[in-house]
């Protein structure tokens, strides 16, 4: 076995050494051509915030059209558009791509590993989500922005309703990411049961890594879905079916089921990873492991289960009948207890420690507070006789930014303030840091504590303008000065983002002095990740002295593997080393198969299918070269 | 604020419903088409079930704040004494079991029960509906109809539905065109109106009164301008209505009017408006036959009053932007007769 076989520590050769093997070029060539997950993290990070200031922006306009009654700084028209691509933008492009940005970045220096299991089809998925969003927001140049809501019901998406390019635009833009979350959740699939370092077994992964691993896989179910509600629609609308059309026989339902049998998995897929990085940093500062491991990744596991066994809850207004619905009641009801759990879990852990108060906790218990608000209002929309009062009013807009806000931006924060010194090699600022939590965390409440009231006065939701007169006017005026104030504190966070790069104070290795391999490495790590590959004993590696567990990992020494780009797969269960991997080199095939399918996409949109067959043929013989077996790589992996 | 509870009582809530209640009256008026201020013994089941809902959560929320700050607040106090506490381990196992698992079970159970038994009490009428009411939704106005087994009885009004105090009326709701949702917050819950689809639904008023609706689905781009309203009054009153919208329109009985009569069935308007007993028969639009009864118009956007409906004859655009009806072209005594005509039609 490698991990009793004699090592002796690395010297400064087979660092220089390593360098020459992994580096990647600072030339045009080398940054296009990258396949280095921690620079393609980053960009997925820095990508999804540039959706989410875009979808913010929306947001602040949104809130200044409904300040007060019949105001009319939009028209109906570009009001609808506007709230579509802010829901669009924030579920698709934003709340699921930062949390794959931190896996991406994360995982392989949580694992010990060199690299993803797959690089090649890293690159492939960043850029095929660039590609994607950049289609999505040409639409804007055309005025012919999506304009059905981000949920698009059919039939106001046919053609007989909607002839302009704006549901097109939706229905292949959705299309085309969903092919970058595919190929990107199979990435983490494989590097979850294949890339951890020798003696990871499945029970000392990170919390993190359970939950990217579970929602990779809910993702593999939940999307073929929505890409088939998505093609459907574009038949519908450019080939002359009637998927949708009950006219002609198609079911309006239809959409909503296979929409909603991807939507709501989709929720705890833009929160699970999210929890899971709560999950990491709320024992770094309480100074021990996680209370009830164990519970944690039970519970990770039956969320995602569970999750495929509601959505119907958000039809319950549609006419099913009340025996079905109750089932579907009953299991939104059944998925409070892996939450409650969780968030047991914290306050365990929290309780008899005394919590070292740093940015990234202030955000955390902030975000514990957002959790349980939010799944209180989500019992309330679970329970189907009120949910038909709910249902479609503003009491659901607070639910669900209760939830995504608080589930998955406030814990994606405390993760930046977190890891920035990893990626960056510098601190974050402390004192702005705080300002940047309390303004986020008043303005959020004030913006959207006040919408559960207007719902509960009536107000529905998505009407661009509403009547004075109806108790409405000062819960509105609320939400909108909240909205600015939380606006402010986002800003805060990227003044804060910018000038600690500059010139936050030096990090060191493990700043927080936390217990997981990626803390065992320089910040920022070098590009060969790990100088040996490590060996693990333990949760907590870092922490066993102390612990006094009984066996001790081993980051110091291992094997180095200076043979080319190479790092080691192991057994999926136990993690048993079981040989070495050659990764791939740098190369410029996923970024122009992701040009070809962005050529493919709009010959689809212009209906210029030449166009169309042109790229789908190119498709294939780039994918034909990517995979055209090497001569002298006989161990290559897979990618 | 009231809490009716199934016997008309009021019921006393705890510390955390006392602040939800002052938060609650601060923003609720009496205009308010709020869910939680039922007009009905239905509604009042659900607002009751919501009120339940919100003081549990409410007491989940606070107990978890205090189980989050408390240890945030001794962290913050140990880091301004400049420690960083040393690792160590521990468990917690109990935490998660009874906080995690044992109660929310408890709590959930019970929910699910009173959710169930609400359910089993608003899903039907406690008594057989005394007739029926079919709504059709529209892009961007709800057509109502009152069927009746003689054809001649049958009447169509339109954004306005009058109901008898008291009893419960079935309802079949349709949609012409896209999704829409029909919904009354102070009489029940929502019933969406869905194309190719007839759902069956009930209403009651048990007290007399204007009840706002309004359209919860979004429908495209007038969804913000699909009000409705339920007027419920008294039996007798009832069916004095009903008499008048079964009548035919009546005659113009001044000059004036009779050459807004006129107007109306030669100029465009006749092609998408019905008034019964004249030469307008148009399907396209709301049925005007008995126009002037009605409260408002352009599916709740505007009072019916004569200034605001020559407004919208001109500038229905305006008033509501991307709604079907044209702009019109009308010179001013046109505009003035249609105008006196339709301000007869009662």
């Amino acid at each position: 076995m490698a991990t009793t076989a004699p090592y002796s520590a690395p010297t400064a050769e087979t660092a220089a050494h390593l360098d020459e093997i992994w580096h990647t070029p600072h030339t045009l060539y080398g940054r296009l051509a990258t396949v280095d997950h921690k620079i393609i993290g980053i960009r997925y990070l820095v990508t999804s915030f540039v959706f989410l200031i875009l979808g913010g922006l929306e947001a602040a306009i949104m809130r200044a059209q409904l300040a007060q009654p019949n105001l009319h700084l939009l028209s109906a028209e570009a009001y609808n558009q506007i709230f579509t691509m802010h829901g669009t933008t924030m579920i698709i492009w934003y709340a699921a791509p930062i949390l794959s940005g931190f896996s991406n970045y994360l995982w392989p220096l949580l694992f010990g590993s060199r690299d993803m299991a797959l690089p090649r089809i890293n690159a492939l998925s960043y850029w095929l989500f660039l590609f994607s969003g950049i289609f999505l927001y040409s639409s804007a140049f055309v005025g012919q922005m999506p304009d059905r809501g981000w949920f698009a019901y059919a039939p106001m998406t046919e053609l007989r309703y909607s002839p302009a390019l704006n549901m097109d635009f939706y229905a292949l833009g959705i299309l085309f990411i969903t092919i970058s979350t595919t190929v990107g959740s199979i990435n983490f699939v494989v590097t979850m049961l294949k890339m951890r370092a020798p003696g990871m077994s499945i029970n000392r992964m990170p919390i993190m890594a359970w939950s990217t691993a579970t929602i990779s896989l809910m993702a593999l179910f939940a999307l073929p879905s929505l890409s088939a509600a998505c093609v459907f629609l574009f038949f519908d609308r450019r080939l002359a079916m009637h998927f949708f059309d009950s006219t002609q026989g198609g079911s309006p339902l239809l959409w909503q089921h296979l929409f909603w049998i991807f939507g709501h998995p989709w929720v705890y897929i833009v929160v699970l990873p999210a929890m899971g990085m709560a999950s990491m940093i709320i024992p770094t500062f309480c100074r021990r492991p996680l209370a009830g491991y164990g519970y944690v990744v039970m519970s990770t596991i039956m969320t995602g289960l569970i999750g495929f066994g509601v959505w119907v809850h958000h039809m319950f207004a549609t006419g099913l009948p009340p025996m079905a619905m109750s089932f579907f009641s009953a299991a939104s009801l059944t998925i409070v207890i892996p939450s409650a759990v969780t968030v047991f879990a914290w306050i365990a852990t929290l309780w008899d420690s005394k919590p070292v108060m740093r940015t990234p906790m202030l955000f955390l218990l902030g975000f514990v507070l957002l959790f349980v608000i939010g799944g209180v209002s989500g019992v309330m929309t679970a329970a189907l006789p009120f949910d038909w009062q709910l249902t479609d009013t503003y009491f659901v807009v607070a639910h669900i930014h209760y939830v995504l806000v608080g589930i998955n931006l406030f814990p994606v924060v405390a993760a930046v303030y977190y890891w920035f010194p990893k990626m960056t090699g510098r601190m974050m600022s402390e004192r702005l840091g705080r300002w940047n939590f309390w303004v986020m965390f008043i303005g959020f409440n004030l913006g959207f504590f006040p919408m559960h009231i207007s719902g509960l006065l009536g107000m529905p939701r998505r009407i661009y303008t509403y009547s004075g007169g109806l108790g409405w006017d000062a819960a509105n005026m609320i939400s909108s000065i909240g909205a600015y104030v939380f606006a402010i504190g986002v800003l805060l966070f990227l003044i804060n983002v910018i000038k600690s790069r500059r010139d936050g104070a030096i990090a060191g290795d493990n700043p927080w002095d936390a217990s997981t391999l990626e803390w065992s490495v320089p910040s920022p790590p070098p590009e060969y990740n790990f100088l040996v590959i490590p060996t693990v004993r333990s949760r907590d590696p870092l922490w066993e002295d102390r612990l006094a567990l009984p066996e001790r990992s081993s980051v110091r020494e291992g094997p180095t593997l200076t043979e080319g780009r190479e790092t080691l797969a192991t057994t999926p269960l136990d993690a048993e080393l079981a040989r070495v991997l050659h990764m791939p080199e740098d190369t410029l095939i996923p970024l122009v198969l992701a040009l070809v399918m962005l050529v493919l996409f709009y010959g689809l949109l212009l209906r210029a299918w030449w166009l169309a067959g042109v790229a789908l043929f190119g498709a294939y013989v780039v994918i034909n070269i990517w995979l055209w077996p090497k001569r002298h790589a006989p161990l290559s992996e897979e990618g | 604020m009231r809490i009716v509870t199934s016997r008309g009582r009021r019921t006393r809530g705890l510390g955390p419903l006392a602040a939800v209640l002052v938060a609650w009256s601060a923003f609720a008026c009496a205009g308010s088409p709020s869910p939680m201020r039922p007009g009905s013994e239905p509604a009042s089941q659900l607002a009751n079930l919501g009120w339940l809902l919100t003081i549990v959560g409410s007491i989940v929320i606070v107990i978890i704040a205090v189980l989050l700050l408390v240890p945030g607040i001794r962290g913050w106090r140990a880091g301004r004494a400049g420690a960083i506490p040393p690792v160590h381990s521990g468990d917690g196992e109990r935490w998660i079991v009874i906080g995690g698992i044992a109660i929310p079970l408890v709590i959930l159970i019970g929910v699910f029960a009173v959710t169930a038994a609400t359910l089993s009490k608003t899903s039907h009428p406690p008594t057989r509906a005394r007739f029926m009411i079919e709504i059709t939704g529209r892009q961007w106005w709800w057509e109502v109809r009152y069927p009746s087994p003689d054809p001649q009885q049958t009447f169509v009004t339109a954004n306005e539905i009058h109901i008898p105090v008291g009893e419960p009326i079935a309802l079949r709701v349709k949609s012409a065109d896209v999704i829409h949702s029909f919904w009354v917050p102070q009489l029940q819950g929502k019933i969406d109106v869905i194309p190719g689809q007839t759902n069956t639904f009930w209403i009651r008023a048990d007290s007399a009164g204007v009840y706002r609706g309004q359209c919860a689905e979004y429908c495209g781009i007038q969804h913000a301008h699909m009000a409705l309203q339920v007027v419920a009054q008294p039996r007798a009153q009832f069916e004095s209505w009903v008499a008048q919208q079964r009548a035919p329109a009546p005659a113009p009985t001044d000059s004036l009017a009779s050459a807004g009569r006129d107007a109306f069935e030669h100029q465009a308007c006749a092609l998408c408006h019905a008034i019964q007993g004249t030469g307008a028969h148009g399907k396209m639009g709301p049925d005007l036959t008995h126009v002037a009864s009605r409260l408002m118009l352009a599916a709740g956007t505007i009072p019916n009053t004569p200034g605001h409906l020559a407004g919208w004859i001109m500038n229905s655009q305006t008033i509501k932007p991307g709604n079907d009806m044209p702009q019109m072209y009308l010179d001013g005594a046109s505009l003035h007769a249609i105008t006196a005509y339709l301000a007869t039609l009662h």
